[in-house]
């Protein structure tokens, strides 16, 4: 399995994760964490174009509890970011390897 | 597996630790090893000993120590990233003259040795904080 | 032997010291492992020449990485792309680097054990 690519900012402050998905490659796992959900905003103009696009070779994935702690609903994220709590979190870090941070 | 986490960012600097701390119970949980948390950098807060967040903060420092005390996690702040930042653990400050004894309960001070120790031993190594 | 990549992304005099990266980066090296240093985005501004050393606060940091060579790195390595979209060429850094293609940055990834970000 790939490489987890974790991205903690948020695209309207940073260009952590444009950055890092002009890195990522098939077989990839993104995580954003942190203020990097803001990312999912399926009406936000950041994120949402690029994520797409990467989305059929890179697995996007959101951190459900950072969600909550921001206020951002299921019915607010794009569709296809797969959400997972702490535990998928270490599960995703089992599977894949090496890890790496985008701050 | 066995985990090595790396925390570069202060308690309240980032969300970083709070996520490092969470990431390690869920480790736990599934029945993982979290080898050794290394604090380097603005990390190295997290061992201050003298920390005092408002009554209605979540203590983290006491939930540092009690993952020290019940699960055996090692918690290793780097020794230069601590003198830099004026954080002395007893042994140290006696040498370089002073009476400082900065660090919190289950933390240990330490160099970089451990750091890469944990990285060779480890399967999985993560970094958290800014 | 494990293989480390250090990936610096950070332009001088922000964000965590890049003397404490060094530091891991030398003890790794002191340790015998496999290390890489790879600068992407504004990370290449770290070996810009001709920062001044006037200041004694804001010390240049691109001899830091000059002074790499005797501990066995590997390799400092610089992504085209990140030089080009910043206006730079190789003629503007301080040392020789080998340099990257962005679209041969995952496979380099995915060929570490180790990878720190700075």
């Amino acid at each position: 399995m790939g490489v987890l690519h974790l991205v903690n900012r948020s695209p309207g402050e940073s260009l952590a994760l444009a950055q890092c998905l002009e890195r990522a490659c098939a077989g990839d796992a993104v995580l954003l964490l942190e203020s990097g959900v803001y990312a999912v905003l399926k009406d936000s103009v950041f994120a949402p174009t690029r994520l797409v696009e990467s989305m059929p070779r890179v697995a996007i994935h959101a951190l459900a509890p950072d969600l909550a702690a921001r206020g951002i609903a299921a019915e607010e994220v794009l569709a296809g970011v797969v959400l997972i709590d702490y535990v998928g979190f270490v599960e995703l870090s089992v599977i894949h390897t090496p890890i790496i941070s985008w701050n | 597996m066995k985990f090595a986490i790396q925390i570069n960012s202060a308690p309240w600097e980032s969300q970083g630790c709070e996520t490092a701390y969470q990431f390690s119970r869920a480790a736990i949980s599934l029945g993982h090893e979290i080898h050794r948390i290394f604090f380097y950098y603005e990390g190295a807060y997290n061992g201050l000993r003298w920390m005092a967040p408002p009554e209605e903060e979540t203590p983290l420092l006491r939930r540092w120590s009690a993952l020290a005390t019940e699960q055996s996690v090692d918690l290793v702040i780097c020794i230069s990233a601590a003198q830099r930042r004026g954080l002395l653990e007893q042994t140290e400050a006696k040498r370089v003259g002073k009476l400082d004894d900065d660090l919190a309960f289950g933390f240990r001070i330490a160099g970089l040795g451990l750091w890469i120790d944990a990285c060779l031993k480890a399967d999985r190594f993560l970094v958290f904080g800014a | 032997m494990k293989n480390f990549l250090f990936v610096l992304r950070h332009p001088p005099h922000e964000g965590a010291g890049i003397r404490e990266s060094l530091d891991m980066v030398m003890t790794v090296a002191a340790f015998d492992q496999s290390v890489r240093v790879l600068f992407l985005d504004d990370g290449v501004f770290l070996l810009k020449l001709g920062q001044c050393p006037h200041n004694p606060n804001l010390k240049p940091t691109s001899p830091l990485f000059a002074a790499l060579e005797i501990y066995d790195v590997e390799g400092l390595w610089v992504e085209q792309e990140s030089l080009a979209e910043r206006g730079l060429g190789l003629a503007n850094l301080i040392l020789p680097v080998q340099t990257i293609r962005r679209e041969e940055i995952a496979f380099f990834l995915a060929t570490a054990d180790i990878v720190v970000a700075c």
